[in-house]
């Protein structure tokens, strides 16, 4: 780890979205393509494939083996650009990908994952051939649907449509900070994840002039460079806060409750617990580290008002954020972050998070997210006090149509996190916890297992994941006649919900 | 501070090979001998163990079918000739109810006595039938009212069980009245007797010990008692069907006693509390449509607890449309309520519960307590393939269990069933499981949710959605 002095202050990220091939050999799709020897390596399916799947070099004689990951199946029989029956030697064989569909799981379906690869690898909406919208939870984002008017108003250009988000509505002193896109990446500590998939969020965070955060595990020095988009976390474990890293942020986030184990503490198993680790969180190599909850200094809203107080003053430009879970009065929870001070409510669900958490709380404590931002977003309103706040909200965000649905019921903006992971080739296989860690190299701490990645790969991946996103909130609030993703919040009557009667 | 409870867990490996969720295979020829696969890409080392782990069966988390599926076998084979699948036996466990993931998962609790976790968020559907449209509250930082500051090892899983007065008297400072006995288990979960067909070689005896090793009770058919009662060392409730029994001391010196219901069966209560006046007397009735009423008449009329048996999902009996445990209990909880008499008696709920989660469902629902059947075979490596009760041989040979291991295993699945109760517990801010008790205001139910959310949005659900 390079020491502070020898660190740039700043270093500039491109926002280019450039091909990031994916890292594996044998990249995985919804089908496979196998060429038999029958093959006469004749050219002609790497003249008729429009999709990459059929490669030969230059001045190779043999075609390289199908990047069938990238063929879009049986519906590219009604196009020219059919490989199986340009074939003339019947060499070519098209099948479904037996893989893809042991992937996911309801939430994170095989055709969502792959669609988040697609963006990663392309920075390009994905094709047809995949669901890129919806899972198959059968409830919440899964079974909402946006109602698009006829005609989008004349004279409305996509260029033209803002997707920037205002993070301090309160016209206090603080600065007033607007990120590009309505979303940004959510908190994950320093030992639950590999530093260069932290480093890559940072770096995309800095080229959409948004934000990452430290998470619970500290402010590692290497996110330096990138301070003005790391948002500090101030945990009940309270690991690694200090003057220096509250007064080093643009934002301080409050994490009260998490999504993922709503009413526990964080959660580190022991063998993620490595030297750096604990050094980082000033603890014992190998101990398991659970963090309390609650915080033990806060039992009132006025020890809560206490805590803003005593981060305002350490830091007097930061601005304030409190990350809670979804309680049955959420409602009042985010009334009293307002009054003590915060700029920034953030709700995270149930159904969301990215890190270890037993299974007990991920499926039954506190609400989905979908159920608590139009209770938050209308109390607020009714308090007097909407326009004075700003609403995150995080816990299952997994596609931008997730984000433009819960814009829709009444958030500012969203954190994502496991979309994040996905784009770095998280397949959700869910042993994130245990042994080493991470099998894919994302989230682990081993020696061995963080060479899976490089920063570069890992921004490139997200800055393609950003701008794809990006594009299609563009359109679809083209598509709803929109000129801005502000003019979306609360617009529920642009949604409509496959499990009710409501017709209009 | 008071002893902390807390059932402790030893590791009890499977006697036989459990099936696992997934396997990687080739499916395609023309493998080049490389050895990526084996010798570099499996960070868990399951193929280079795999010799090993045939002849020397390590535990659940070691198996060649318990890859955990990352892939990069399958995506840096050489020649892309590997693939995953899902197992097919896997799918085949169990039904709809006690599903494939919910055995394992009961498995793992009962080899290791851990809580399950995992990463990665929750995968599962948004919500569903019973117990699945339910979410606990939890805790939120900002309100002093709750008690969620209190460490966690001081919450209390203890629950009586019996008839309470509605109220004290007093003379002269002096208690007037006589309380009637209670009986305390400290977990809020009995064990159930089990169908016949499980009740194989020593299954029964290590049930019992189960049950007293933890400090709970466990329901037996009366002869099952006689033969056990050492081994459930006064934790043992007979479970009394003939009416007047021949036996001069019916049940024993049992101090819980259990008898079906029927016309006359306060009266059966009497006989049987009047040799033994510290004797409590459970009534086990069947959860039909009838069942709210039935249980407030013999509320009133002085029962001391009230079992009752839904079916094996959950659901109650004799309904052409069977509602769910959850809403039974909420009628029948309410009622009492309404009559003002929900504190003098004892509900029991058994039937369908599978989980630590549902412990703590049905007790928000309106129950005292809860007891289990199916769980505890399941902790004994069974996989409700049904071969027994087709009369054919058991392939986990469930007969030649050995007592000390099965005990193990039913002690390490309530262990980690205890440990998650104490989670839900501990983030609802609550201290302790009595106070659970039809504290519907520490849950959320999905109609609410949906009415209050989306259908204030889009108007009616449609009727079959």
């Amino acid at each position: 780890m390079s020491t502070v002095s020898s660190l740039p202050e700043s270093v500039e990220v491109s926002r280019e979205v450039r091909p990031a091939p994916p890292r594996y050999r044998n990249e995985i799709g919804k089908f496979a393509i196998h060429r038999s020897s029958l093959c006469a390596a004749c050219g002609r399916c790497v003249e008729t494939c429009r999709h990459g799947v059929h490669v030969r070099p230059e001045g190779y004689l043999h075609v390289m083996r199908p990047f069938d990951y990238r063929c879009i199946g049986p519906g590219c029989g009604e196009t020219e650009s059919y490989c199986i029956d340009a074939c003339a030697h019947g060499a070519l064989k098209l099948s479904a990908n037996p893989v893809s569909e042991t992937m996911g799981d309801r939430r994170w379906t095989p055709d969502l994952l792959l669609s988040t690869w697609a963006m990663a690898e392309t920075g390009l909406p994905p094709g047809n051939h995949l669901e890129s919208e919806v899972g198959a939870s059968g409830g919440g984002f899964d079974r909402l649907r946006f109602r698009f008017p006829d005609s989008p108003p004349p004279g409305l250009r996509r260029e033209d449509i803002s997707t920037k988000l205002e993070l301090n509505r309160r016209g206090d002193s603080r600065p007033r900070i607007a990120i590009d896109v309505p979303w940004y990446g959510g908190g994950m500590s320093f030992g639950s994840t590999n530093i260069r998939a932290l480093l890559g969020k940072a770096r995309v965070a800095k080229a959409f002039h948004g934000f990452t955060c430290t998470g619970e595990g500290g402010y590692p020095q290497r996110f330096i460079p990138y301070k003005d988009h790391v948002i500090t976390q101030v945990a009940t474990g309270l690991f690694g806060v200090r003057e220096e890293t509250i007064q080093r942020a643009p934002i301080v986030e409050f994490k009260y409750a998490q999504g993922a184990k709503p009413g526990l503490g964080g959660h580190l198993l022991g063998d993620k617990n490595t030297p750096s680790v604990a050094a980082m969180r000033e603890t014992v190599q190998g101990v398991s580290l659970f963090s309390p909850f609650p915080f033990h200094s806060v039992y009132s809203v006025e020890d809560h008002r206490k805590h803003l107080d005593w981060i305002a003053h350490v830091n007097p430009r930061a601005l304030l954020s409190a990350k809670v879970s979804t309680p049955a009065d959420v409602d009042m929870v985010a009334v009293g972050i307002y009054y003590a001070g915060g700029h920034i409510v953030h709700l995270d669900g149930s159904y969301g998070g990215t890190g270890a958490a037993p299974n007990v709380a991920k499926k039954n404590i506190a609400m989905p997210i979908e159920y608590a931002i139009g209770r938050v977003h209308e109390f607020l309103a009714a308090e007097g006090i909407r326009d004075q706040v700003t609403v995150i909200a995080s816990g299952g965000i997994r596609t931008p149509a997730d984000v433009a649905k819960a814009i829709a019921m009444g958030a500012d903006g969203c954190v994502i996190g496991t979309a994040e992971l996905v784009a770095l080739g998280c397949i959700r296989c869910t042993a994130c916890e245990s042994g080493r860690g991470c099998a894919r190299g994302i989230a682990t701490t081993d020696d061995e297992l963080l060479e899976m990645v490089d920063i570069e790969w890992c921004t490139q991946r997200l800055v393609n994941l950003y701008a794809a996103w990006q594009r299609m909130l563009v359109d679809l609030l083209f598509r709803l006649g929109l000129d801005s993703v502000s003019a979306l919040r609360g617009r529920t009557d642009l949604l409509t919900h496959l499990d009710y009667e409501h017709e209009a | 501070m008071p002893a902390k409870y807390a059932i402790h867990h030893k590791t009890a490996k499977p006697r036989f090979r459990p099936i696992g969720k997934l396997g990687i295979v080739d499916w395609r020829e023309d493998c080049s001998s490389c050895h990526n696969c084996v010798k570099r890409d499996c960070v868990y080392r399951l193929y280079r163990d795999e010799a090993d782990t045939l002849r020397d069966e390590a535990g659940y988390l070691d198996y060649i079918y318990q890859c955990k599926g990352c892939l990069n076998c399958v995506q840096n084979c050489t020649k892309n000739i590997l693939t995953r699948v899902i197992n097919p036996e896997f799918l085949r466990l169990g039904d709809g109810y006690y599903t494939p993931d919910l055995i394992l998962s009961t498995w793992y609790q009962a080899e290791t006595g851990k809580i399950p976790v995992s990463g990665a968020g929750y995968g599962g559907p948004f919500s569903g039938p019973g117990f699945d449209s339910m979410w606990t509250d939890m805790s939120e930082i900002v309100r002093p009212t709750r008690d969620g500051i209190h460490g966690r090892e001081y919450i209390s899983t203890g629950v009586d069980i019996g008839r309470k007065l509605p109220h004290l008297a007093f003379d002269d400072g002096r208690l007037k009245v006589d309380p009637p006995p209670l009986a305390e288990t400290p977990l809020p979960v009995l064990f159930d007797r089990i169908p016949r067909h499980w009740n194989r070689g020593a299954v029964t005896a290590l049930i019992a010990s189960a049950a007293a090793e933890i400090g709970t009770l466990a329901v037996l058919d009366e002869a099952d008692h006689r033969e056990n009662e050492a081994a459930a060392r006064g934790r043992a409730i007979p479970f009394l069907t003939a009416p007047h029994p021949e036996t001069a001391q019916p049940g024993g010196a049992a101090t819980l006693v259990m008898i079906p219901d029927g016309p006359d069966v306060l009266e059966a209560q009497a006989a049987l509390k009047a040799d033994h006046p510290g004797r409590i007397v459970a009534i086990r009735i069947p959860a039909d449509p009838a069942a709210a009423g039935r249980v407030a008449t013999l509320a009133r009329d002085g029962a001391d607890a009230i079992f009752m048996a839904f079916d094996r999902h959950g659901r109650e009996n004799g309904s052409a449309h069977p509602r769910h445990m959850r809403d039974v209990l909420r009628d029948a909880h309410t009622t009492l309520v309404r009559q003002g008499i929900r504190d003098e008696v004892t509900l029991i709920a058994s039937g369908g519960i599978a989980a630590a989660e549902h412990v703590a469902k049905a007790i928000i629902c309106g129950a005292d307590l809860v007891a289990i059947d199916v769980p505890l075979i399941l902790a004994l490596e069974c996989r409700l393939c049904g071969e027994c009760e087709r009369g054919q041989a058991c392939p986990i040979a469930l007969e030649e269990i050995d007592a000390e291991f099965g005990v193990r295993r039913i002690v390490n699945l309530m262990a980690a069933w205890h440990s998650q109760l104490l989670e839900m517990l501990g983030a609802m801010g609550i201290r302790e499981v009595r106070r659970l008790r039809g504290e519907t205001g520490r849950c959320m139910f999905f109609e609410d949710l949906e009415r209050d959310t989306f259908g204030r949005w889009f108007g009616k659900r449609k009727a079959d959605a």
